[in-house]
């Protein structure tokens, strides 16, 4: 028997006793015969830790990681520097093998750490308010069109295609579902076109998305953006990177109605893609139609500070079919992560990390525009990510592959348009003189 | 105990993290970015390291957790989340790999998918699984696109999924995600789906029944077998939520229960722990006739070698940005290979044990609606605790000074004052009995002093709270005050 279950023989008699049956199957007699599995699961049996442990380490082996070599990858999950610190507070026990805060009188930990999140998420993008979170980024997208679908009473949605293929697959997939007429506008030099996106705006339009910086890494003008969808009667969302929203004005500020994006870069492993967190924030009128749970303060019956969860009369538990969303619960723990990575930095750090990706990335730009055979071919202002142009781009990766060089995302697949484009992303984690050889391979891989 | 929010401990010029000096030539941002477009201003406090230590750590002090005791939260599963399972979540090869690796450079982790996806179909009996979802709710949210999905391939213009009454908040509510119109069916007087209702109901527009067996009651529906002939005589397809699979596992499985879409919660069932909220996991799983629906991509093995395959016409799309919530599941696959096949049959067993334990200690003191076998958790009514003028939500208090956590409570809406218990397997006899202890002492208190029941709790960090001026004067942001 496994050591997670803790009875022994004479403990397991006396409850069997108690409970006036003979064997536990006879606690099973319910179960129709014909429906029982009468025979042994075809999964090997069970072993020790020491076992097992050696086994998923060979395993995990078997993966060439981002620490062995230099991660250039981006596309939504950046290879950042992570705090020590961070870890070892998530490895509290009373942090992550607690549930969803049902009873606030014990779970006052977890409460405030995301009134800690809300608040530092919404001086991030410049907004009034946030939920406690969402899955990832893309799941965020897809709720804050629904908030954006219920406010106007509309059901078109109008999306550029400089917006992450895989955001823009699960918006297809999950509003889509929900007869959501969506729009994909293309782009110019990079970013999005405003002149198509004034034709095709009108008002059936619920609302327009954008990502700032874009999925190319261009900065994406969001303000007049705003100012079309608000002249149609539409709201603007924007999807952001929150790391590089310490170098970029907030979106708030730009006249952006909901602002979401995926919190990874916030200090959260890369982790092959998840779990990561979503964050959504949004203005004050749009309250009532923010998805998922929403922690507030309040006074206990001595007037001591205290939180709670509120606003849960928008919530599948009260509303069943009638929510607004059929989100249960939110990522704590990965919210209380990137809670620690902001407090750790502080704004004077968190300037620094974007600062110090922008840095790197226009160094690496200046030194890849010294190479032959190598194009930029967008002009647009850049954040940390930026788009090169190569020959024979897959089997340029391979080679840089071979030199221990995750050179890229090749682009081709998600914009046939782009054949022989690879996507770059540069954090403050990458020194110059990994971007040095990064030049120099790629040099020698394209002569 | 209170502790000062971060923003109250913020000092100008304090740092808790240095970075490597800048080592490339820079460049002035307002060359490069229009000045509309540069950041003014950044409001965040300032902390050492240590501060923010010590500060989360006050506040982690303030929660109860599995670790620090018993919390017997009905449906939530709260059970050992084993410690060894975050040691491999971090090893660098899980930890940090990107997600746009070349497959070559990740056989480790696909393979690791890969086997995940085959232990849980045999477990489910279910012939193929997308690991894909973030959640229970998006895993049922997966499963009706499926269902959606097969009836639309076919031209079938379905429009309502049944759900009986005893169901989770989250099945209507992902019903309406996906455009279904939902319908209630009764419970009856043994807590299971009305047959008799469920006849009344099912009609060639029905896309399909959305069941938990053991159902939210902890009580097995053994008219399993006749729901799946009515369901699929009009062509409709039988969902199966796997948030109580933690009852059955190696006893039998939804697969061979008629079950043509199941979804599991890792975070529940495979010991993952729960994290304050989250993340979880909820991969769905498919019988062969819904296979071509899946979410994509799809992990392929072929001579050992493991590559992804997103070309299919028929699939729903993708949920989720990435492949799931990997790091969950590398937990899960290590809760699988620890237990073994023994092992889990026996944690089914065990957690039905202890609740049927429980519910028969507590039956001399408490209501219990449902006086038979249960699974793995049992619900309990506080309504004989009326003449007191006391409620469940005052007994769930009183256990809070106690050191426990409280059942589930005021669900399933069925059970009028309901508190729902589901002890787990990993919780020991001695723990169980100390625990109904308190419940025999909190129901004795109910009557000859019901104050300390009202005024619980009163040994917590805060005492009960003001919830109404919480939501009519949202304090949710500490940047703007209301």
């Amino acid at each position: 028997m496994s050591t997670y279950i803790p009875h022994t023989t004479a403990e397991l008699q006396e409850m069997l006793n108690v409970i006036g049956v003979k064997t536990i199957d006879e606690l099973f007699a319910e179960i129709p015969q014909k429906l029982r599995l009468n025979k042994d699961l075809n999964i090997p049996s069970g072993m020790s830790e020491l076992e097992m442990t050696r086994k998923l380490t060979s395993l995990s082996e078997m993966n060439k990681t981002v620490d062995k070599n230099v991660c250039f990858l981006g596309g939504g999950a950046y290879d950042h520097i992570i705090p020590a610190a961070i870890d070892h507070l998530l490895l509290r026990g009373d942090f992550f093998t607690a549930y969803t805060p049902y009873q606030p009188e014990v779970s006052q930990g977890t409460l405030q750490c995301i009134y800690e999140y809300q608040s530092l998420i919404c001086s991030l993008t410049g907004m009034d308010q946030t939920n406690a979170s969402l899955y990832e980024g893309a799941t965020a997208n897809v709720e804050a069109i629904k908030m954006a679908q219920a406010q106007t009473g509309r059901k078109k949605v109008i999306l550029f295609d400089t917006i992450n293929p895989a955001y823009r697959r699960v918006i297809k997939t999950i509003n889509g579902a929900q007869e959501t007429e969506i729009v994909t506008l293309g782009f110019e030099d990079g970013v999005s076109d405003l002149t198509k996106l004034s034709q095709a705006i009108d008002d059936k339009t619920a609302a327009v998305l954008v990502q700032y910086p874009n999925f190319f890494g261009c900065i994406e003008d969001i303000e007049n953006i705003a100012k079309i969808a608000h002249e149609a009667g539409a709201l603007c969302i924007v999807c952001a990177n929150p790391i590089s929203l310490a170098l970029l004005e907030a979106p708030g500020n730009l006249g952006a109605d909901i602002v979401t994006g995926e919190g990874q870069p916030l200090g959260v492993p890369l982790s092959f893609g998840g779990p990561y967190i979503g964050f959504l924030a949004a203005k004050k009128a749009l309250l009532r139609k923010m998805p998922g749970r929403i922690v507030g303060k309040t006074l206990d019956l001595d007037g001591k500070q205290g939180f709670v969860l509120t606003l849960q009369a928008r919530e599948q538990h009260i509303r069943r079919e009638k929510a607004g969303s059929n989100i249960c619960s939110n990522q704590a723990l990965v919210a209380l992560n990137t809670t620690i990575y902001m407090a750790l930095m502080g704004a004077e750090g968190l300037k620094e990390v974007a600062l110090h990706s922008f840095q790197k990335a226009h160094y690496m730009k200046s030194e890849l525009a010294k190479l032959e055979n190598v194009t930029i071919p967008f002009t647009c202002s850049f954040f940390h990510e930026l788009v090169i142009k190569v020959p024979n781009a897959d089997s340029v990766l391979k080679k840089m592959e071979e030199k221990g060089i995750f050179a890229g995302i090749a682009l081709e697949k998600y914009y046939p348009n782009l054949k022989d484009c690879i996507l770059i992303a540069i954090t403050e984690k990458r020194t110059k003189s990994e971007i040095d050889d990064y030049c120099k391979y790629l040099g020698e891989a394209i002569k | 105990m209170t502790e000062p929010l971060l923003f109250e401990l913020d000092t100008k010029g304090r740092r808790g993290y240095a970075l490597p000096k800048l080592d490339v030539p820079t460049v002035d941002p307002a060359d490069h970015i229009p000045t509309k477009f540069l950041r003014k201003q950044l409001d965040m406090p300032s902390l050492s390291e240590l501060e923010t230590v010590r500060h989360f750590t006050r506040l982690s002090r303030m929660n109860h957790s599995v670790d620090i005791g018993f919390y017997p939260l009905g449906s939530c599963t709260m059970k050992y989340n084993p410690k060894v399972n975050e040691n491999i979540a971090r090893l660098p090869g899980f930890a940090n790999i990107h997600p746009y690796q070349n497959a070559d450079s990740v056989q480790g982790a696909l393979k690791l998918l890969k086997t995940t996806e085959q232990y849980l179909a045999e477990l489910t009996g279910m012939d193929a699984i997308t690991l894909q979802p973030a959640a229970g709710a998006q895993g049922e949210m997966t499963g009706l696109l499926i269902i959606k999905a097969y009836h639309n391939k076919k031209g079938n213009n379905k429009k309502k999924i049944l759900i009986p009454d005893s169901g989770h908040g989250t099945n209507p509510a992902s019903c309406t995600m996906v455009g279904y119109e939902v319908v209630n069916i009764k419970s009856d007087d043994r807590g299971c789906i009305d047959i008799a209702d469920l006849k009344a109901n099912i009609a060639p527009d029905v896309a399909g029944l959305m069941i938990t067996n053991p159902n939210t009651l902890g009580l097995f529906d053994e008219n399993i077998g006749e729901l799946a002939t009515l369901v699929h005589s009009v062509d409709g397809l039988l969902y199966y939520d796997g948030a109580n699979f933690n009852a059955i596992m190696g006893w039998t499985r939804p697969g061979d229960m008629g079950f043509d879409v199941v979804h599991l919660n890792l975070h529940k069932t495979f010991s993952t722990p729960h994290g304050g909220g989250g993340p979880g996991s909820g991969p769905v799983g498919v019988k062969a006739h819904l296979k071509e629906f899946l979410p994509t991509p799809r992990i392929v093995e072929k001579n050992n070698t493991y590559s992804f395959e997103d070309q299919n016409n028929d699939t729903i799309g993708a949920v989720l940005g990435s492949f799931g919530n990997f790091s969950v599941i590398v937990k899960a696959l290590a809760y699988i290979m620890y237990s073994g096949k023994e092992g889990l049959k026996d944690a089914s067993a065990y957690a039905v044990l202890n609740a049927n334990y429980m519910m028969k200690k507590l039956k001399d003191t408490y209501y219990v609606p449902y006086d038979r076998f249960c699974k793995h958790e049992f619900v309990i009514s506080g309504k004989t605790l009326a003449k007191q003028g006391v409620k469940t939500l005052d007994v769930a208090k009183r256990l809070l000074d106690f050191g426990y956590h409280s059942p589930t409570i005021y669900f399933p809406l069925i059970v009028e004052e309901a508190m729902m218990f589901e002890p787990t397997e990993t919780e020991s006899k001695d723990t169980l009995d100390s625990f109904i202890e308190v419940m025999e002492k909190i129901a004795k208190e109910a009557v000859e002093n019901p104050d300390l029941l009202k005024n619980a709790p009163i040994s917590t960090p805060v005492r009960r709270l003001d919830e109404a001026t919480a939501a009519r004067k949202p304090d949710i942001n500490f940047y703007q005050k209301p």
